[in-house]
């Protein structure tokens, strides 16, 4: 549904996407991840037909982005980053010009809007002028008109940011019921959204692609590195020299405490077996085992070290 | 039908806020101070056999259109150049819109709201009239003189509020500009003979003030239309220069 192939975007003599192919096939929901400034607005602004790239070609169903702009237009429901809107409008004279404009017949437009203005939350604002209402508000007219024309992609540009907890559950859901019958590509910067949502994840970092995987295979990878938080209760010099001790162990970090007790992480590759092992050995020994639990490694950690590996390889 | 809609919405936006009617009230105001001022020193002092048509030439040249230079910019500031600030412009770009389409919904919209200014001013010929009739026929020279100038004014003030996203460069610039059209041949002593000839063809002063008299000439009307397309197709060009920034 959406063919992105060997796009290039220069500003001046910055490159901010240099060389990013992907492919989302129909009523999939791919993630575009990657850190502030890493391009995705860029890219997102050009399958969007917003400006062309400066090479590579863009395709949405089939139609050439900078050949077809209006059937590619017509085809795409496009939410901005930091959505701002008419703040003069009320939200359903603006959605009622979206209808119009995105060509909503005029027979089915009284009951296009009453169903956006219910899925996205709206009805009970839909007399209050857009600059009136609060940020979530807003970002859900931005969604509103998105969708408003059953587009067949939809584009989103960190649609959760600057919400409350509640607002993007609600955003979540919203966008997982629309996956199947609509292909979705959104970005954010937020990991366990991405998790969330998305089947697939693209990660980028500078502009390229430096990941590609679904969202389970991300998991996986998070698993990979297993450590383990450990607090005893006894004498420090002993428990060290003891925990040293257990076979697997790679790396043995004591991290300070306000309780007295001592505590340690244990990182290894052999998995759940060291646990056992641990607790075996502190609870023979007569100590007190306050505490143990696995850290599991963090989207957050993966991506940062993704993020480095890729300038360390390019440096 | 796509464009009628970004009209319709246009007219929503400029009658949400006050702006269209304080500024309406305040040109009211001025021309019609204006007006019997001005009328009432004709009248007591007169100038010459023809009074009345005299009256008129200057109220349309110096108040009507002179007034609507200097408030044409406080509405085509904000036309592509609030749309560009606020980032809305972004919408219209990825809507299923032509660039055309969106540059005329502008103008369009912006000509219907400054229609009503110019409505307004039917009232002093009404006021007139009701005295002591006239012959109708030089008004359809003034008042199609006035909408021209209008819409070249609009035309240019579109042109400068897509070149920048402040609309308080994009108003002084465009009152500069329409204020060096206007007052171009001013000052004809200062230059020779033949440059003012040429300086009179350019200058939208020159061509209003045919109409003023009362005189529809098709050199006038086709000078009017001849600087409103460019200053369009200007726009259109100025709208797509994000097709080609960033290109090789």
């Amino acid at each position: 549904m959406i063919a992105v192939d060997g796009l290039i975007k220069d500003f001046g003599r910055t490159r901010a996407v240099a060389g990013v192919s992907f492919d989302v096939a129909a009523g999939e929901v791919m993630g575009l991840l990657g850190p502030n400034g890493s391009g995705k607005t860029t890219i997102m602004r050009i399958l969007t037909g917003f400006f062309p790239p400066t090479a590579g070609s863009v395709a949405i169903d089939g139609l050439d982005v900078e050949r077809h702009p209006l059937a590619v237009r017509e085809r795409i429901g496009y939410l901005p980053e930091n959505v701002v809107l008419y703040p003069d409008l009320t939200v359903m004279r603006f959605l009622r010009f979206c209808a119009e404009v995105k060509g909503v017949p005029a027979a089915a437009r009284r009951a296009r809007l009453d169903e956006v203005l219910a899925a996205c939350g709206l009805t009970e604002v839909a007399g209050k002028l857009i600059g009136k209402l609060s940020k979530g508000y807003r970002q859900r007219v931005g969604i509103a008109q998105a969708i408003m024309h059953r587009p067949r992609v939809l584009i989103l540009d960190e649609p959760t940011v600057g919400l409350d907890p509640r607002q993007i559950i609600e955003i979540r859901t919203l966008i997982k019921a629309l996956a199947g019958s609509t292909t979705v590509l959104l970005s954010t910067h937020i990991l366990p959204e991405v998790s969330m949502t998305c089947g697939r994840v693209i990660i980028i970092d500078y502009g390229r692609i430096i990941a590609e995987d679904t969202a389970l295979g991300l998991t996986q990878r998070v698993r990979g590195s297993d450590e383990t938080r450990v607090r005893v209760v006894g004498p420090r010099v002993d428990v060290l020299a003891a925990l040293a001790t257990i076979a697997g162990i790679d790396e043995l970090r004591e991290e300070a405490t306000t309780d007295g007790a001592i505590a340690v992480v244990a990182r290894s590759t052999r998995g759940d077996d060291l646990r056992r092992d641990i607790a075996a050995l502190v609870v023979g020994r007569g100590w007190g085992l306050v505490e143990m639990r696995p850290l599991a490694m963090s989207l957050e950690d993966l991506f940062v070290r993704l993020v480095r590996d890729d300038r360390d390889a390019a440096a | 039908m796509r464009t009628l809609a970004l009209v319709r919405k246009e007219l929503a936006s400029y009658f949400a806020g006050p702006l269209v009617y304080v500024v309406i009230g305040a040109f009211l105001c001025a021309t019609g101070l204006q007006f019997y001022t001005t009328l009432n020193s004709y009248v007591t002092i007169g100038f010459g056999l023809n009074i009345l048509e005299h009256f008129w030439e200057e109220f349309f040249v110096n108040y009507i259109a002179f007034y609507l230079l200097i408030v044409v910019p406080l509405f085509t500031m904000r036309l592509i150049a609030e749309e560009r600030r606020l980032g809305t412009i972004e919408l219209l770009y990825t809507y299923p819109l032509r660039d055309r389409e969106i540059m005329l919904a502008k103008f369009a919209a912006c000509l219907v709201v400054f229609l009503l200014f110019v409505a307004g001013t039917l009232l002093y010929p009404a006021i007139v009239y009701a005295i002591q009739p006239f012959d109708p026929r030089p008004f359809l020279a003034r008042y199609l003189g006035t909408v021209l100038f209008l819409a070249s004014c609009i035309a240019c003030g579109l042109f400068i509020s897509s070149l920048t996203e402040s609309q308080v460069i994009a108003s002084s610039c465009t009152f500069v500009v329409l204020l060096l059209f206007w007052i171009l041949t001013w000052n004809e002593a200062a230059v020779s003979t033949s440059l003012v000839t040429v300086l009179s063809q350019v200058s939208t002063f020159d061509h209003f003030h045919a109409f003023a008299t009362g005189v529809i000439d098709a050199r006038d009307c086709l000078y009017f239309v001849f600087f409103i397309a460019l200053f369009l197709f200007l726009t259109l060009r100025s709208m797509e220069s994000r097709q080609w920034r960033g290109r090789r």
